[in-house]
């Protein structure tokens, strides 16, 4: 790609930095907690934006962003304070700001509507602040259009007509200041420049210049005067002077061709140093000039630097990061997922060799394995990220919802820091959302209703995420109304998804809410949505590898949790054997094995078999028979069971001929060469370098069991 | 010998920019990412001219422009600030801070390496 | 395992000449990625009865099709003398299980005799066309055809 391209995605890449920075400051000044650190920062993220999108020319961006920038500058100089009407359309326009970035980036219609209301509200703030400064924020152009068109205040320009080349005279006289070097300007390169503009004399007076006894090295002694003939007009000339003319004495004057100017004194000045020596002046001038930068420069300097010895830490200092290709990180961990496999393969064919015998290699072998563990787990961590930015999305996610359903609510986040990796978050985006949707959009009170009900008008939805366990722990939990378990209930039975007389537990209705087809609202907002509900959010949990359940209390409000694996590439299982063959079972779904005994295992029906279990009864699942690899059902007594729970709640014994053991294997797709297999969710390769199959425990419970709801079709499917 | 310039500015799609501009240009470009770093950096590198942005953590430009005015070695070094608009006040402030000229953004590359010419070598 | 690297040649194509059972059939060389010995295949539940199930080829899953299950003929008993072909169409890699390997012959397009024709379903649907290879026939095979259709995908 181009290398304009790489930098317009740089650019669009730090907007979403920015916007992050933006959003984090924003909500700290809103509680009162920032600091003028943060309130500098909150400006120079949407100066930052600004500049970028004005190399870009993203007009309407810049626009917006100049505005918005306006106003941030005004409270962190002390002249507006952040007051929360002011905060709130502060964050109304971080709002509007990302989605103006997004448009610009993607394509799409720009809402001018809402950028011009939102950067109305902005200047009424900063009227009301700012008495004295009566006009908003002055738009970008505006004063520099001043100064190059004073005549466009008249409403005209004039217009020159030239009967001739144009070339016109200028007299130039010019002595710097001293301050003028002590800027790094220099005479002789403006001299320089000027020369380039036509054809140029100079004349340089040194009547100033002392003797070199009293010649002060930071002083500034000369003086010239030129003669520039040029087609340019004086602004062009002046231009050239644009960076010292507060440190220097300027004349520019424009020759009439017909009219005799006065001789100015510097010129008079100039002639008689003229004739005193022609060359030699000038020289000595120059050398004079020279002299005083050398005796600047040789002034004593300070000791070597320090500085040479760091500079890693130089180069790192402002940021401990590295940007790195996705595609490479991807690459990285596959192939350390191949080096797992192989170490286990070398391990397996060692032993079978029996050279484990010798002390050495064992203990070799051992070290391979903890080592490449460790690469493992380091790997892994390089994609992963904190649920930071996720977080901050949802935020806005309130904001919205909170706005358009008359709500008051606020969000708070806990454990932001924690890190899961980038494949999860991703997809963790939507489910996400739609809890919170629906937590605030059904699970909180309206504000009188809260005020009636004794609590805050404002409600509170709780964010939070953590480690436990191996996994990550995600919570979404409201100060609501809580599930009316009765209304859930009467719907359930009434959408058929349960029998009328059924007798559920209080947590088993809580979670009826996860099947599909189930929706309390009486009128479909906008905002849920038809169609949108928690049955999808609960597949994408799960298809992630993840559990979700629900608590509540009602009047006091519901929590939804979810667990989820740290990493989608690898997987703890129990390596079982089933008819001849090895299969995988992944760990988080058994809740225990054991040894059927006679008297626990009854038939019930010709085909089927149950498993008593502390006083309840389980069904036993053949799997060799389920999945083909047996035509008969082998004698459960032989076997080992498996308690499963699925994500539906439901339980199943699944009867395997024996454990092997139990280890992390990194998952193979099987999709991508051949599709999908009723039963099986993936493959893995084993330290005999063959093939394992990874159970779907959902997919043969809800296969071999009698309910053939839409629900468990799907996902047997 | 081609001129080296440093850039310091923390925006990392500015600094791209510039580097595409001046290495485009026959310039040896170094960069920084904020005054503080820009100090250092100076130190290290000594280059012939620099272009520093204003708005930057840890240190901001002018923080940058004074602390390199008091070194010595780099007292008349040229020293650009980039700005977004002509604004007075802002120019004022870096002048007296010891600012050499400035270059307003969006630049344009041909009139960045004019005002580059016009202050250095 | 033989890595085959393909050359192609001015006006026509490459093939690489298989047999199964006393008949020899080819396919294009540019779908060939390599050649390995069998191994113990992994069953694959509800497979079709000629995918011989999946194995591991340096950490991806390929699926091995029995080729003469495929073309009708009986099923395969595998031995380690048999040969899998590692061929690619499109994004999809599978191994087809041969008897043995022959050579690679060059052929030119029109010497592709168009297949002869004969009641045989398979040969029609698997069969593009025939060629005479001095005193042999060979049969093109259809690779797409062949392949299991990426099961879950149509659906």
């Amino acid at each position: 790609m181009d290398a304009m391209q790489a930098i317009r995605e740089t650019f669009f890449q730090e907007c979403e930095e920015q916007l992050g920075e933006l959003e984090t400051g924003l909500l700290s000044m809103q509680e009162g907690a920032a600091d003028s650190e943060t309130v500098n920062a909150v400006f120079r993220a949407v100066h930052s934006i600004k500049g970028g999108a004005g190399a870009f020319k993203l007009d309407k961006l810049v626009k917006f962003a100049h505005v918005f920038e306006t106003t941030l500058d005004k409270i962190r100089n002390g002249a507006m304070e952040p007051s929360p009407p002011v905060m709130k359309s502060m964050l109304r326009a971080a709002d509007v700001l990302a989605d103006l970035v997004t448009i610009s980036r993607d394509g799409g219609a720009f809402d001018d509507a809402r950028s011009n209301e939102l950067i109305g509200e902005l200047n009424a703030h900063c009227e009301d602040k700012a008495p004295a400064a009566a006009a908003p924020a002055p738009e970008p152009k505006t004063e520099e259009e001043a100064e190059e068109n004073p005549f466009a205040a008249l409403g005209w320009e004039p217009v020159t007509i030239s009967l001739e080349p144009d070339i016109n005279e200028y007299v130039i006289n010019f002595k710097p200041k001293p301050e003028l070097y002590a800027k790094g300007n220099e005479a002789t390169r403006l001299m320089r420049e000027l020369s380039r503009l036509g054809s140029l004399t100079v004349q340089c007076e040194i009547a100033d210049v002392p003797l070199l006894a009293n010649l002060e090295p930071e002083q500034s002694y000369l003086a010239w005067h030129a003669t520039l003939r040029t087609e340019q007009d004086i602004d062009s000339v002046r231009a050239i002077f644009e960076f010292v003319d507060d440190d220097c004495q300027l004349d520019v004057e424009k020759v009439e061709p017909d009219i005799s100017a006065p001789p100015l004194e510097p010129v008079a000045e100039v002639e008689e140093a003229q004739e005193a020596q022609e060359a030699a002046p000038v020289e000595t001038a120059v050398l004079a000039v020279e002299e005083q930068r050398a005796v600047a420069e040789a002034a004593p300097l300070a000791a070597a630097s320090k500085a040479e010895a760091k500079p890693d830490a130089a180069a790192s200092a402002a940021q401990n990061t590295i940007r790195v290709d996705l595609d490479r990180v991807d690459r990285l961990i596959n192939l350390v997922g191949e080096l797992v496999i192989n170490q286990a393969m070398l391990t397996q064919r060692v032993l079978e060799a029996g050279a484990v015998k010798n002390a050495n290699i064992a203990t070799g072998l051992d070290d391979l394995e903890h080592l490449t563990r460790e690469i493992q787990e380091s790997v892994m961590a390089i994609r992963a990220q904190p649920v930071r930015p996720l977080f901050q999305r949802m935020s806005r996610t309130v904001r919205e919802i909170a706005d358009a359903t008359g709500k008051n609510v606020r969000l708070k986040t806990e454990g932001e820091g924690a890190e899961v990796d980038r494949t999860v978050i991703e997809r963790l985006a939507d489910p996400l959302t739609h809890m919170i949707r629906n937590a605030v959009d059904h699970g909180l009170e309206r504000p009188d209703a809260r005020i009636a009900a004794g609590k805050a008008p404002q409600g509170e939805v709780k964010l939070s995420a953590a480690h436990k366990s191996g996994r990550v722990v995600i919570e979404i939990s409201d100060d609501g109304r809580g599930i009316d378990r009765a209304r859930v209930k009467a719907t359930a039975i009434n959408k058929g998804l349960i029998p009328a007389d059924a007798v559920l537990s209080d947590s088993e209705i809580d979670n009826l809410l996860f099947l599909p087809g189930f929706s309390t609202a009486e009128k479909i907002t906008n905002i849920s949505g038809r169609g949108v509900g928690m049955d999808v959010v609960k597949r994408s949990i799960q298809a992630l590898g993840g559990r979700i359940s629900i608590t509540s209390r009602p009047g006091l409000g519901s929590t939804f949790s979810m667990s989820l694996p740290l990493t989608l590439a690898v997987l703890d299982g129990m390596v079982v054997r089933v008819a001849d063959q090895t299969l995988v079972v992944p760990l988080n779904s058994i809740l225990e094995t054991m040894k059927p005994k006679t008297s626990e295992v009854y038939g019930l029906g010709p085909d089927s078999q149950v498993i008593g279990i502390r006083g309840g009864f389980t069904p036993l699942i053949d799997v060799g028979y389920q999945l083909g690899f047996r035509y008969e059902r082998c004698d459960p007594m032989q076997g080992v069971a498996l308690l499963i729970e699925t994500e539906g709640g439901y339980r199943s014994a699944l009867m395997v001929d024996a454990i092997q053991d139990q280890r992390q294997v990194v998952i193979k797709s099987l999709e991508s060469n051949y599709g999908h297999v009723d039963g099986i969710a993936a493959a893995t390769i084993l330290g005999d370098g063959r093939i394992a199959l990874i159970l779907d425990t959902d997919a043969i419970v809800n296969a071999s069991s009698g309910r053939n709801s839409p629900s468990d079709m799907l996902l047997a499917g | 010998m081609s001129m080296k310039i440093l850039t310091v500015d923390d925006s990392r799609t500015m600094r791209d920019m510039l580097r595409m501009a001046l290495s485009g240009a026959g310039f040896d470009v170094v960069q920084a990412v904020d005054g503080m770093d820009g100090l250092d950096v100076l130190e290290r590198e000594a280059p012939d001219l620099v272009i520093t942005d204003i708005n930057m953590p840890k240190m901001d430009g002018f923080g940058f422009i004074e602390g390199a005015r008091k070194k010595d070695k780099f007292r008349v070094t040229p020293i650009l600030v980039l700005t977004t608009e002509s604004d007075p006040e802002k120019k004022m402030r870096a002048k007296t801070a010891g600012a050499t000229g400035w270059i307003i953004k969006p630049f344009d590359p041909v009139k960045l390496v004019d005002v580059i010419r016009r202050v250095a070598a | 395992m033989v890595e085959i690297v393909s050359k192609s040649s001015a006006g026509g194509r490459e093939y690489i000449t298989f047999r199964i059972g006393d008949q020899y059939f080819c396919i294009d060389i540019m779908s060939v990625r390599e050649i390995r010995g069998w191994t113990p295949a992994t069953t694959l539940p509800h497979a079709p009865g000629y995918v011989r199930g999946v194995i591991n080829l340096r950490g991806i899953v390929l699926p091995i099709i029995d080729l003469a299950d495929r073309l009708g003929f009986s099923a395969t008993e595998p031995t380690a003398r048999h040969v899998i072909i590692v061929a690619q169409t499109g994004k999809q890699v599978v191994g087809l299980l041969v008897d043995a390997v022959s050579d690679i012959i060059a052929m030119a397009a029109d010497k592709v005799q168009p297949t002869p024709d004969v009641g045989s379903d398979a040969a029609r649907a698997f069969v593009l066309g025939v060629m005479a290879i001095e005193d042999r026939m060979i049969s093109l095979i259809a690779l797409e055809s062949v392949m299991p259709a990426l099961v879950g995908e149509a659906a």
